[in-house]
């Protein structure tokens, strides 16, 4: 039998970005918050000696646990969906700051073409500029009314930045600290993108390019560029992290509380509110109820979806009629890009997270798509993340994967490679959805959400055209040889590509297309909030976080609201 | 030890003793022949022969196996590992890197036990964008894929996996990546990525797990490992060679 715990305010179920957000707003507005967070308690202290590219980067120490959840996946609705039985494509958080403790902190703000891109798309190129398929929706908001949140995100986090991309929505304040240093490879993109004709700027990061304290009086300190850093957490508290941040923002209040090791199984709710969430305790075996004023899903995309469904709250998406909402218009990403071989070494081992030059020139509506069969595009970038031995052993085509000749290249090209990548935006698609597996479960015998997703022709087309322009800066930049990605053709779940999920419950103007309006308050639950890039109605050409985490802020401005007034806030 | 061996190539050393170092010596004479076969002029340094100093060859080095308890087993893994990492003018291969006991460890461990993995059924064959699906764990594919290894080298050639040339080893395990061997419960060529992937992650991640000894793996790459900053440095337009640290150093 579940114990039944005392109610709170607000209960959050998972303590990464998005929870640690919610938490520190609610419980500095007097709320009483707890997050449930199925993984551990970890921080700064714990990455001491983190440079371990072994454990950290290719075994995920910091990562889900699959042994007891995971998803299943199938690429087409006619074929039997599978469990992700490893790690791969993308990497799921776990544990205190989520995947917000092993980021990047790549921090962009969604193009104002994004969160309009239906109409937008309507009235420059008509309404049949991909087909019916495709199932383009505006996000029931716009960049503008966006904006205040976006900017407190920023101030919160500290992003190193530099305000000159032409294509970028207006700020209200320049970014809190200047940009991180330009390096000789950065430089080297600059000069060719510029010679190109097109508009350099730096990549905004997360990592600090000085030591910053926020607005809640947190102090990020300065990165080092120790080149260990994506899928690692930082020793120097250098990289913005929600546990350097938001929690001890929340912690700070006195009214914050987090219970590890507690997996929520379940939204509990009677008439058309939530009472609360069903959680187990997998370290004692206990379960739990926490009753809530609002409960907050802030679980991440997959889990987010999965905990409507399984708790039945909002209409199933059915691919065959368009009805339904919960688990439409999953997207992912398309990475274009090229690699160029040179004959010079760089000291590419060396980097940080987000170091990075970008040009937006392809990305959005920011070019004319007149006379091409896809819309969209993606931000170009070189970065300098820190390119370590185990994962990167460069070799150009038609090298053998083994032997000597093999081990000659890969160590050649190991410092002799440079990369220009995009993310590609990605456009939803009938077929590409979420739901429940019939079959499998998870450790708490829970269904395993059911992922079907392939690349699109709009992809495809995308990618293609991407990788070119990719390939043209990399042979500016002087390769000996440019390499351009090879085409996609169908969605692979095992090799990494980008965490960069997003919908299933994705936020809208209306009820009949959305899950959540444009505070992420549920449409037909009041008082449950579902935070994260599930939210996004499609994927744009950025990483997502910084959207999420501008949503996040209007969310939490909502779920303050609602504790005093109650009803629908729109 | 290790200087009686000097004017020996590893790989004649091998062939003449008909087995692979593990099953005659274990790792101490594997230390001394790295030592050897990690230095042109086949002298160790004083550095290489302090013990347990940061740069020092045996730093982190394995001692023993927690996982094979066949010894030819091991040498046919030794021997496959060498032929997709092979020694060269660069430096040693994966046996001189210890990466058969980089494997034998992991093995032993969580990865070999898939423990963060879900391995819960039904198991169903299924497409290649839907990755492992095999009811057996790391260890399991492994061993079986090692055995299948020698049963080839049987069949192929009538000898040993550990006595055929470098070209007939390397014709077995062409025919592993292609798919063109029966397995039990996985495919030939799921074990050799697995393989192909547990030799280079031996042959270059921290010399504590077993592997990459002496850092000798890094040094080939120019990779510096565990270094605390490069705030001075990452704006140097010249390329670095930095001397590498291991996490597995003195502390
Ligand atoms: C390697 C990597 C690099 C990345 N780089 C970038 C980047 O440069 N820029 C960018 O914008 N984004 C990046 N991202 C994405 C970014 O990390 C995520 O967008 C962000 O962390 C998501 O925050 P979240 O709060 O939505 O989810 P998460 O951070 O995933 O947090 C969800 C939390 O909920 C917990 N949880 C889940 N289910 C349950 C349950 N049932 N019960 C209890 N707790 C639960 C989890 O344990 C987890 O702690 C990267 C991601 C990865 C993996
Ligand atoms: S690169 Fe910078 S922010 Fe990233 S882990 Fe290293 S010091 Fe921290």
């Amino acid at each position: 039998m579940a114990t039944t715990l005392d109610k709170v305010d607000v209960v959050t179920v998972g303590a990464g970005w998005t929870g640690g957000i919610i938490a520190a707003e609610a419980a500095k507005a007097g709320l009483k918050v707890v997050s449930i967070e199925r993984g551990r308690e970890r921080g700064t202290e714990d990455f001491l000696r983190v440079h371990d590219e072994y454990r950290y980067a290719i075994r995920y120490e910091l990562m889900q646990d699959l042994s007891k959840e995971t998803i299943t996946f199938r690429n087409r609705p006619d074929q039997r969906a599978l469990p992700m039985r490893t790690m791969g494509s993308f990497l799921l958080g776990e544990g205190l700051g989520g995947a917000g403790t092993h980021w990047n902190g790549q921090t962009w703000r969604f193009l104002p073409y994004d969160f309009e891109i239906k109409t937008m798309t309507e009235q420059k190129y008509g309404a049949n500029k991909l087909g019916p398929d495709y199932q383009l929706q505006d996000w029931g908001i716009t960049y503008d009314e966006l904006e205040p949140y976006f900017d407190k995100f920023e101030y919160t986090a500290g992003i190193s930045g530099e305000d000159k991309n032409p294509f970028a929505g207006k700020r209200s304040n320049p970014y809190p600290t200047p940009p991180m240093k330009k390096t000789p490879v950065l430089e080297k993109f600059e000069k060719a993108t510029s010679d190109l004709g097109y508009s350099p700027f730096m990549l905004p990061s997360a990592n600090l390019s000085e030591a910053y304290t926020n607005p809640d009086g947190q102090t990020i300190n300065a990165c080092m560029y120790c080149g260990f850093c994506e899928r690692f957490g930082c020793e120097y508290g250098a990289k913005t992290s929600p546990e350097i941040t938001v929690i001890p923002a929340a912690r700070e209040t006195g009214n914050y509380e987090i219970r590890f090791h507690s997996n929520v199984v379940e939204v509990l709710h009677e008439g058309g509110k939530a009472t609360g969430v069903r959680y187990i305790n997998w370290m004692s075996g206990e379960e739990f109820i926490q009753p809530a004023e609002s409960v907050v899903l802030t679980s991440y995309v997959m889990n987010n979806a999965k905990l409507l469904m399984v708790s039945n709250i909002g209409e199933m998406y059915n691919p065959e009629t368009g009805r339904g909402t919960l688990g439409k218009n999953y997207c992912y990403q398309v990475l274009p890009g090229a690699t160029g071989f040179f004959d010079e070494q760089f000291n590419t081992f060396m980097g940080a997270g987000s170091l990075g030059m970008t040009i937006d020139d392809f990305n959005g509506d920011n070019f004319d798509h007149g006379d091409l069969d896809f819309i969209h595009g993606g931000s170009l970038s070189l970065t300098q993340t820190g390119s370590r031995p185990i994962a990167s052993n460069p070799v150009p085509p038609d090298t053998p994967a083994w032997g000597s000749e093999f081990k000659k290249a890969s160590i050649e090209n190991y410092t002799r490679t440079l990369n220009v990548g995009a993310q590609g935006a990605s456009i939803p698609h009938r077929q590409n959805y979420l739901a429940l597996d019939p079959t499998y479960k998870d450790a708490y015998g829970v269904p395993l959400l059911q992922l079907t997703y392939n690349f699109t022709d709009q992809d495809r087309a995308l990618h293609k055209y991407i990788s070119e322009k990719a390939t043209e800066i990399i042979e500016a930049m002087g390769a000996k040889q440019a390499v351009g990605r090879a085409p996609i053709t169908d969605y692979d779940i095992v090799p990494y590509q980008t965490t960069h999920n997003t919908g299933g419950t994705i936020m809208g103007a209306d009820p009949a297309t959305s899950v959540v309006n444009n505070y992420l308050q549920h449409w037909d639950v009041e008082n449950l909030f579902v935070v994260g890039a599930g939210n996004f109605a499609h994927n744009g050409g950025y990483n997502p976080t910084g959207t999420v985490g501008a949503l996040a802020y209007r969310c939490a401005e909502g779920i303050i609201k609602y504790s005093k007034e109650g009803g629908s806030l729109v | 030890m290790a200087d009686e061996k000097k004017d020996v190539s590893r790989r004649d050393f091998l062939k003449t003793a008909g087995v692979a170092t593990g099953a005659l010596v274990g790792g101490g004479v594997i230390g001394g022949l790295i030592g050897y076969n990690a230095k042109d002029g086949g002298t160790a340094t004083d550095e290489e022969e302090r013990s347990g100093g940061r740069a020092d060859q045996t730093a982190g080095s394995p001692g023993g196996r927690m996982f094979f308890t066949n010894d030819h087993d091991f040498n046919v893994l030794s021997e496959a590992t060498e032929r997709i990492f092979p020694e060269d003018d660069l430096g040693p291969g994966a046996i001189g890197l210890g990466v058969p006991y980089f494997i034998d460890h992991q093995l032993a461990g969580a990865y070999g036990n898939n423990e963060r993995e879900y391995m819960q059924g039904p198991f169903n064959g299924g497409e290649v964008t839907q990755g492992y699906q095999s009811r057996l764990r790391r260890k399991e594919i492994f061993l079986q894929g090692i055995k299948k290894m020698e049963q080839e080298a049987q069949s192929r050639f009538e000898k040993s996996f550990t006595e055929l040339e470098g070209d007939q080893m390397d014709e077995i395990i062409t025919a592993f990546q292609k798919d063109e061997v029966e397995m039990e419960g996985v495919t030939a060529g799921f074990f050799f990525r697995l393989l192909r992937s547990a030799v280079l992650e031996g042959a270059y991640s921290d010399p504590m797990y077993g592997g990459n000894v002496g850092m000798e793996g890094w040094k080939m790459k120019n990779f510096p490992g565990h270094q605390a900053s490069y705030i001075d440095k990452i704006d140097s337009k010249e390329f670095q060679e930095i001397d590498p640290q291991s996490l597995g150093g003195n502390h």
